[in-house]
């Protein structure tokens, strides 16, 4: 399978040329990375190249890479993920397009997949990236008055307010929350990591 | 002439016909929609972002929450994707024993969509038969997990144990059961889960048969059904549609058999395509798709019935050691401690995996940076893409027909809102 992705790079590589800023096959799956700028050139090209033919978006998703690489990463904040399936071809592709500036901007891809409308809401929900050209870019999963994106890094697990009935009031309150931020499981990266010494043939219980 | 008035109508959240928590706002002219707004995410518990301050393990029951009517389709997803990323190898009987269940799950998703389904366009006695049988396989699930409902059965690297050899069963007669009812109930259960599983898989096709009498030549079924909400083999692919979803519009498209995981390419099954793409086909691809399963448990609990083996991989980085060994070995007690406390890390990267959920393409998306938690989890619900789709197929229908669209996109919220 790994071979068929690595003969899909090269197929890539040729259609979009300069579009690409990377592509790479790894743990058998295609991901090709574009700028912003080509977005809209290469999604539609996947969904129309015959070599393609991505005809399905199937998955649409935000990432804050602010913290990735132990907080060391150097390139841009935001990324959109897209995952594209081919039904005729029988396979997938990952697209990742790094969202620029202040306000992350990406072109809305609607027009060339439909389903995206509301995956590019949930990502405008829950990471603030803003989809150019979307037809309807409303919040989807938070509630109504929502302030806040609450997948970006920097928004704590516990939320910022938190909600009672108040008896006197005789309506819903909104409160700052109560609850202490408490990590339960340190994290723990393992560099030394046994898979990584099998690669490069090293022994699996090292 | 009387004056005809538009209506902006608030259907849900509490509307027994929405499925749990939808708000749909619906614009209409009379009494037919212009357009369908739903409003979603009353039930966002944000699993995802809980995910990221959890390792692998810790999150694993929170995929029974998703969809909470197919649940271990949900940590068949998951398991895979940590699987992938680890180059992880899955016992055989670990293996066969998934598919059973996952297909243990396609039914009781499918008996709840038809019961709540027939229930939601006016057929009562269709919900009480399913939920009958739903009985059953729910006491599949607590032999092997202890749950009914939150399994938290496979694990990364296989399942969590075995198969038992006795089924529970019911205790002492009482003044509302006679001895011989006791003796009834418990006709099946004298033997091993497997003898459990085959009795049923017998008795099943007897009971679709039951179904389809009640609804495939029903007049108000049919007029309730066909023709609404035609969904177009391109529109389809271009709304995202998966599952029955689009296998309704004749787009034969499974992945159980076009990217089969696990032993699905050991396994005989038919894919069941629809022609017209309405709520009726979809119907009848559910249906034919209750069967098929039923054929694939049988060949699986043929299967397992021969070949005994393990059913968790023996790597103790990722899965856990035998208690016995723990009470007895040093390093056994160790990773047992690491793999609870700690847990394992995944090498940096990305992956995708996904498996032919009952309701339709049901994926996982790991991004990791090399630690013990995931970086990022997208869960990739099959129903969020079928709701999108909402507008389009209601729009030009009437009020009663959104019900029936509803009931056949096989709404569940924990996995739309998740």
């Amino acid at each position: 399978m790994s071979d068929y992705y690595q003969e899909l790079a090269q197929k890539a590589a040729t259609a979009f040329g300069e579009a690409l800023v990377s592509s790479k096959v790894e743990f058998g799956e295609l991901t090709l990375e574009v700028a912003p700028a080509n977005l809209i050139a290469v999604a539609t090209g996947l969904r129309d190249g015959a070599e393609f033919a991505c005809e399905e978006l199937i998955d649409l998703c935000g990432a804050d890479y602010s913290e990735y690489d132990h907080g060391s990463w150097s390139g841009e904040r935001f990324a959109v993920i897209y995952h594209l399936l081919s039904v005729s071809k029988n396979h997938r592709i990952r697209l990742r397009c790094f969202a620029e500036g202040e306000l992350p901007r990406v072109e809305s891809v609607v027009d060339v997949w439909n389903s995206a409308n509301w995956y590019e809401r949930e990502a405008f929900d829950m990471y603030g990236i803003v989809f150019d050209g979307h037809p309807d870019l409303r919040r989807i999963l938070t509630d109504y008055g929502f302030i806040g994106h609450p997948f970006r890094k920097d928004f704590p697990i516990s939320g910022n307010v938190e909600m009672r009935y108040d008896p006197e009031l005789r309506r819903v309150v909104y409160e700052p929350v109560t609850i202490d931020p408490r990590n339960m499981v340190p994290q723990a990266f393992r560099e030394d990591h046994r898979y990584l010494a099998q690669e490069l043939g090293g022994d699996k219980r090292g | 002439m009387a004056e005809i008035r538009n209506y902006t109508l608030n259907f849900g959240p509490q509307h027994p016909a929405a499925h749990g928590v939808l708000r749909l706002v619906l614009e209409m002219d009379g009494e037919v929609i212009e357009r369908a707004d739903p409003h979603v995410g009353l039930l966002h518990r944000g699993t995802e972002k809980l995910a990221e301050t959890k390792h692998y393990l810790q999150s694993l029951p929170y995929m029974d929450r998703l969809d909470y009517v197919s649940m271990m389709s949900n940590e068949h997803a998951y398991c895979m994707a940590i699987e992938q990323m680890l180059g992880l190898e899955v016992p055989v009987r670990a293996q066969y024993i998934r598919v059973m269940f996952d297909e243990i799950t396609r039914l009781l998703n499918h008996l709840m969509w038809l019961g709540a389904h027939g229930l939601d366009i006016g057929a009562m006695t269709v919900f009480l038969y399913a939920f009958r049988e739903r009985e059953d396989l729910m006491d599949c699930y607590e032999a092997v997990s202890g749950a009914r409902m939150h399994a938290a059965y496979y694990r990364p690297g296989g399942v969590y144990r075995d198969l038992p050899d006795t089924m529970p069963r019911f205790k002492g007669a009482s003044k509302w059961h006679s001895e011989a009812e006791m003796k009834a109930l418990n006709e099946t259960r004298e033997g091993s889960m497997l003898d459990f599983i085959e009795a049923f898989t017998e008795r099943f096709p007897g009971y679709v048969d039951e179904y389809e009498t009640l609804l495939t030549d029903n007049r108000i079924w049919k007029q309730r059904t066909v023709g609404v909400g035609v969904v177009s083999p391109e529109r389809a692919l271009q709304m995202g549609f998966t599952g029955p979803m689009i296998r309704g519009s004749g787009i034969a498209w499974d992945l159980r058999k076009k990217q089969p995981y696990e032993v699905y390419d050991r396994l005989t099954f038919d894919i069941p395509v629809g022609v017209n793409g309405d709520c009726y086909d979809r119907y009848l691809v559910r249906i034919e798709e209750m069967r098929q399963s039923n054929h694939i448990i049988k060949q699986c609990v043929n299967w397992l019935r021969k070949n005994p083996g393990p059913v968790i991989s023996d790597d103790h980085k990722v899965a856990p050691p035998k208690r016995q060994e723990v009470k007895e070995e040093m390093e056994a007690l160790i990773h047992h401690f690491k793999l609870f406390s700690e847990g394992f890390s995944l090498p940096k990267g990305e992956a995708y995996a996904a498996v032919e959920h009952p309701k339709g393409e049901f994926g996982i998306y790991l991004l990791s940076d090399g630690s013990n938690k995931p970086y990022r989890l997208k869960i990739r619900a099959p129903g969020f893409a079928h709701l999108a789709g909402m507008d389009e197929m209601v729009r030009g229908h009437m009020l009663a027909d959104v019900v029936a669209v509803i009931g056949t996109q096989d709404i569940v919220f924990g996995e739309i809102d998740r």
